[in-house]
């Protein structure tokens, strides 16, 4: 089982790679993908750089192509893929279909991994992507229980990559205008969600505001800790229940550690962190503990549930690092559905 | 232009279904898309009620299309999209890959729906020629977006835009409807029957922003562009959708159907902004644009 680390800069894909990640997942510095943020990704020749540094330790880069290619600006994502293609990369993730074509037509031995940003979370589905594409991969949304992936690992005509770490989309990902609603601004067509332009905090009283775009998302006390404001994550009201209340999800990250076993055993191909946003410090930490994780299930299947139990240090190192410092299976779990 | 009805998106008993397609079918609405869209766990209707409601509509001069399901999860609900799409006489609209997929195999038309990624024209042209016979826009683009999208070319396809209705925003493997109940969703009851717009959410300033239905979320505010119809048309645009939310819709139809005059927007509940490329919920007067 591969474990696939972020990488926003050069920085965090040295750290990804001494604390034991087999891979990176990387952007480029502009809107073809959707964690474009201000001092966040690579250029071209850094990611020459990352390729390099990846072949001297035998890992491996991921492009991250996961935003649709806009009218009349086409070219931009297409060179994107000229440049993996070029620099012989090892994969390209990709989610628009007439990025996927483009891929597949022009570098027939480019590998596709079909991104997560494509929302396909059937057999059809991905047998649609590979009959038209060719894709080798597809990343699972977080929309599924582990019996489901299970089921679709059995028949699934392409290696299965789920997310394993990290912040927790609730929704079907690629299909959620949540944040556009709000801020004009999603994933989908090349921003982020959220925008920290459209964020804003401010103190009312004893009370910390959150708005996005000036709606107001939450309201918490001073002591509370704060989740990033997205709209899945506020607290609203009805008129039968004026007191506010987290009626989609509460801020909370995805860990799926416990799940190790009965992933391998599916055959599930990879595991991702999430996190590209994230500092070097942060991908360190959560590399070192699933790569400890990983190894001690892979050595010793039978006892991994007594090393899970004991090893509490890799709890604490994760829920450091999670959103509210709460942990969570999501969809994984029926009981959350 | 022509005037289409989309799929209802909320959970009605099944004599409100029926006693609302029957008011329908005597209005001059060209074409109906019909058939669950959210949830598998909604069995008000089954496939064969659905086509009986399509032959009625059939037999009023109704042009009928059969929506499929928007999140599949399992192979039983692809079991259940074979047989809609093999049901021999309508065309689907298809709201995941799955159905594009299989709906090519089988040799029948389809229609791509709103919830399809297709986010420039080579990806549209593509299904085209897998078999797509008319493109819905999806609701966060923009008037911007299709001009530049039919200027490209010729399109040998027909185009839909959603014209009036509450939007489906988000789709999760939650149940935000059941969660708020305190049910789980394997025990839901159809807890959702008992919101037929949706659960209104709001801010904590009492701000409407978002309605709970089921495993999806829609907008609080209601799309409206009526008043862009005339521009709509220019455009090349041939069919504007509305969003089944009651009877009220009947009354709308009419009114459509019969004046061109300008009609005054709800600042409560209305919305355009994602025509106007800007923020989905904004509402956007012209002359401000």
């Amino acid at each position: 089982m591969e474990l696939l680390c972020p990488a926003g800069n050069l920085a965090s894909l040295k750290a990804a790679f001494n604390a034991g990640a087999d891979a990176v997942y990387l952007g480029l510095k502009d809107d073809t993908n959707a964690r474009s943020f201000a001092g966040l990704n690579f250029s071209p020749a850094q990611i020459k750089k990352a390729s390099e540094l990846a072949r001297q330790q035998n890992r491996k880069v991921f492009l991250t192509l996961n935003t649709f290619a806009k009218p009349g600006h086409e070219s931009r994502w297409q060179q994107a893929i000229d440049l993996a293609a070029d620099l012989n990369l090892d994969a390209v993730i990709c989610a628009d279909i007439s990025l996927l074509d483009y891929a597949n037509t022009r570098y027939p031995g480019l590998p596709l991994h079909l991104s997560v940003q494509a929302s396909a979370t059937n057999l059809q589905a991905l047998n649609f992507y590979k009959t038209q594409f060719n894709i080798e991969r597809a990343v699972l949304p977080r929309v599924l229980s582990i019996k489901q992936v299970r089921d679709l690992a059995k028949v699934s005509p392409v290696d299965l990559e789920v997310f394993a770490f990290g912040s927790l989309c609730i929704m079907a990902e690629g299909r959620c205008q949540l944040s556009s609603y709000v801020t004009g601004e999603s994933p989908n067509t090349g921003g982020s969600c959220s925008p920290a332009k459209h964020v804003r905090w401010h103190d009312e009283g004893s009370d910390k505001l959150t708005r996005l775009n000036e709606v107001l998302i939450d309201r918490s006390s001073q002591q509370e800790q704060l989740g990033y404001p997205v709209v899945c994550k506020g607290r609203y009201q009805t008129d039968s229940q004026m007191k506010a209340d987290y009626m989609l999800e509460s801020p909370t990250s995805l860990n799926t550690m416990s799940l190790i076993p009965q992933l391998a055993k599916a055959g599930i191909r990879s595991l991702k962190i999430e996190g590209r946003q994230r500092s070097p410090a942060y991908v360190t930490q959560v590399t070192q503990v699933w790569r400890q994780a990983i190894d001690s299930y892979m050595q010793s299947p039978e006892l991994f549930e007594q090393q899970l139990a004991s090893q509490t240090h890799w709890h604490s190192a994760l829920d450091k690092v999670s959103e509210g410092q709460v942990t969570t299976l999501g969809a994984y779990e029926r009981q959350w559905q | 232009m022509k005037l289409s009805l989309g799929p209802l998106t909320y959970c009605w008993d099944k004599t409100t279904v029926e006693d609302y397609y029957q008011n329908i079918a005597h209005t001059n609405i060209d074409t109906v898309y019909l058939g669950e869209v959210v949830c598998n766990r909604r069995r008000e209707l089954k496939l064969a009620d659905y086509l009986d409601i399509a032959n009625q509509l059939v037999d009023s001069g109704k042009n009928v299309v059969l929506s499929t399901m928007t999140l599949i999860e399992s192979s039983s609900e692809l079991t259940e999209l074979k047989r809609i799409i093999d049901n021999g006489r309508f065309a689907i609209e298809a709201n995941d890959m799955s159905a594009v997929h299989m709906a090519h195999q089988a040799n029948v038309p389809f229609v791509c729906g709103p919830s399809l990624n297709l986010y420039n024209r080579a990806s549209i042209d593509i299904m085209q020629k897998l078999g797509m016979t008319r493109f819905v826009m999806p609701y966060e683009l923009s008037k911007k977006w299709l001009s530049q999208v039919l200027s490209h070319a010729p399109a040998s396809f027909e185009v839909e835009v959603l014209g009036h209705g509450y939007m489906p925003l988000a789709h999760s493997a939650r149940c935000f409807t059941a969660k708020h109940h305190n049910k789980p969703k394997l025990e839901c009851d159809i807890i959702c029957k008992q919101h037929p717009k949706g659960l209104l959410t709001q801010t904590q300033e009492s701000q409407a922003l978002l309605r709970i239905n089921g495993i999806q979320t829609q907008s609080a505010a209601k799309v409206n562009l009526i008043n862009e119809m005339p521009d709509m048309q220019k455009m090349g645009v041939d069919f504007w959708r509305l969003s089944p939310t009651g009877l009220s819709d009947i009354a709308l139809i009419e009114q459509l159907s019969n004046s061109s005059q300008r009609l005054s927007h709800d600042a409560e509940d209305d919305c355009n902004g994602y025509w106007f490329s800007q923020a989905g919920m904004a509402l956007v007067e012209p002359q401000n644009v």
